[in-house]
């Protein structure tokens, strides 16, 4: 359904917004995996990206979303000084992702505190976004409600646990997805939610013993 | 929000409310928001507008690629024209200075996309200052144009890479026309007939920046839609009507856009970005992003 704040809006720093507000997004949501501002990060970049990617501040723009500034602030214009001024290692590559991936499409490796992410992510216009995958992982992430994402050994009952976990802690579920690699391997869930999770929401599912890591992500748009 | 402009317009006169009422109202019942908090949000686009029409006046701002800047400055300036120190210059100058922001990463809005946001804060701003209108009528007049706009993106599209530039500073051009129409006071039939008479004087234009940037054509495209919204606001509230239904004039852009070559959707490949100059500026000038040493 389309909103009259879709059209009259968003409030973003040009010049468009797919290659800045989308880019700036991507690095938002990249940055939350990792917890904060990744201190290095290698960003390649891919078909409409790489071509008009610096007249339109592409690199700014996902330079500052790693550093947490969101679509609408001036200080993406400065993004790539402030980063180095910060001593932060972020370098651009150019490069084929693939055949058939979408014209504005990135692959970010992040680290952060010994975490390092790979990511790869889309601008699919007018500022909306899609991350297709983390860690090799196939996913589908927004970005436009607030997120859970984890990784756990994949056993029996491990959704309706989580789902269990989010029902006593009165989040509501949006949407739930699992991906896995193999077989018995661990599974990667992106879990929506309605509402921001929660610290205890977060402490809970992490204090299973099976889930390895998990991240609650900001909602970034839309 | 609504589907039809149509609906819309007979939705208002039934209940005698403007159109900027009726879609406050549907919004807000589609949103769950209240209406005094989409105004308030409306209100905060305004100042955004506002913001970007000054900062770009300043006239020192240039793109990335360094083709366009300071000519919004020139107008505002300039005496030797036949419309100059008029309403119609103002306006132009306004959407030359928001459009050189945005070329220069500077915060605007979105309306409906980057690239043709200069037109609405024009028309709209540019109308109020002239006429003496405040705040309150403008805010209305934004969601006028949003229901507009949202007709338009669900009927046709909103993006050059979808339907040309109609789609875009178009889509704006028609969106300002009639937001300004209701503000001066039009019923909401002569708001569609606004509509109508601007975006069939943009059908057809095609997507053609120089290199893919949003600056060239871009920044001029937004000086003419602002134009080309105050003729069809001039012959609107004279009372002209235009006979294709609104609707239709939405769908045949979007037919348009759909059947329009690749070339002249965003693509650099058609239009002014593969005249001779065309290429060689956007060689010359398109400015490669830093890669690291392999
Ligand atoms: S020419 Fe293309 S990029 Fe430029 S304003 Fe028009 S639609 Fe947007």
């Amino acid at each position: 359904m389309v909103s009259l704040l879709d059209i009259i809006g968003p409030v973003m720093v040009g010049p468009s917004s797919s290659h800045t507000a989308g880019a700036c997004r991507i690095g938002l949501l990249v940055r939350g995996l990792v917890g904060g501002t990744p201190e290095k990060a290698r960003i390649e970049l891919h078909g409409s990206f790489a071509r008009t990617g610096e007249g339109h501040g592409t690199d700014k723009a996902l330079a500052g979303g790693l550093l947490g500034f969101r679509p609408d602030d001036e200080r993406l214009r400065d993004a790539l000084d402030i980063m180095e001024r910060e001593g932060l290692d972020y370098q651009f590559e150019k490069t084929t992702i693939s055949d058939d991936a979408h014209p504005n499409t990135c692959r970010l490796t992040v680290e952060r505190a010994g975490q390092i992410a790979t990511v790869i992510g889309s601008s699919l216009g007018a500022g909306r976004i899609r991350l297709s995958e983390i860690d090799g992982y196939p996913v589908e992430l927004t970005g436009t409600l607030p997120t859970i994402v984890l990784v756990a050994a994949d056993q029996k009952g491990s959704v309706a646990r989580i789902a269990g976990i989010l029902a006593e802690q009165s989040v509501n579920l949006a949407t739930m997805r699992l991906s896995r690699i193999e077989r018995g391997g661990d599974a990667f869930m992106t879990i929506e939610c309605d509402e921001p999770p929660g610290d205890s929401a977060r402490a809970a599912i992490e204090h299973l013993d099976w889930v390895k890591w998990v991240r609650t992500l900001d909602k970034v748009g839309g | 929000m609504y589907k039809s402009l149509a609906d819309a317009i007979r939705d208002a006169e039934a209940s005698g409310r403007t159109l900027s009422a009726t879609a406050l109202a549907l919004e807000s019942k589609d949103q769950g928001r209240t209406v005094e908090d989409i105004r308030g949000a409306l209100r905060r686009a305004l100042e955004v507008m506002r913001g970007a029409v000054e900062r770009g006046l300043e006239g020192d701002l240039r793109s990335a690629s360094g083709l366009v800047g300071g000519d919004a400055l020139l107008v505002a300036r300039s005496s030797a024209g036949p419309m100059s120190n008029t309403l119609f210059s103002d306006v132009l100058a306004r959407a030359l200075a928001v459009q050189e922001v945005n070329a220069a990463m500077g915060v605007i809005v979105a309306a409906p996309t980057a690239g043709g946001a200069g037109v609405l804060p024009a028309v709209l701003t540019g109308l109020a200052r002239n006429r003496g209108i405040g705040d309150e009528a403008v805010i209305d007049a934004l969601a006028t144009a949003g229901l507009i706009g949202a007709v338009v993106a669900e009927r046709a599209s909103l993006s050059g890479a979808e339907g040309g530039c109609q789609a875009e500073t178009g889509a704006a051009a028609g969106m300002a026309a009639g937001a300004a129409t209701e503000m001066l006071g039009g019923t909401p039939t002569q708001v569609g007939h606004a509509v109508s008479l601007t975006m069939q004087g943009t059908l057809g234009l095609v997507c053609d920046p120089l290199g893919g940037l949003v600056e060239l054509p871009c920044v001029f495209r937004n000086a003419t839609g602002s134009a080309l919204a105050l003729a069809g606001i001039e012959m609107a509230l004279a009372g002209i009507t235009f006979a294709i239904p609104v609707d239709e004039v939405i769908d045949v852009m979007g037919e348009i856009g759909r059947n329009m070559d690749v070339r002249y959707r965003e693509t650099a490949g058609g239009g002014l970005a593969a005249t001779p100059t065309g290429r060689r500026l956007a060689k010359e000038r398109l400015v490669q992003i830093r890669t690291a040493p392999r």
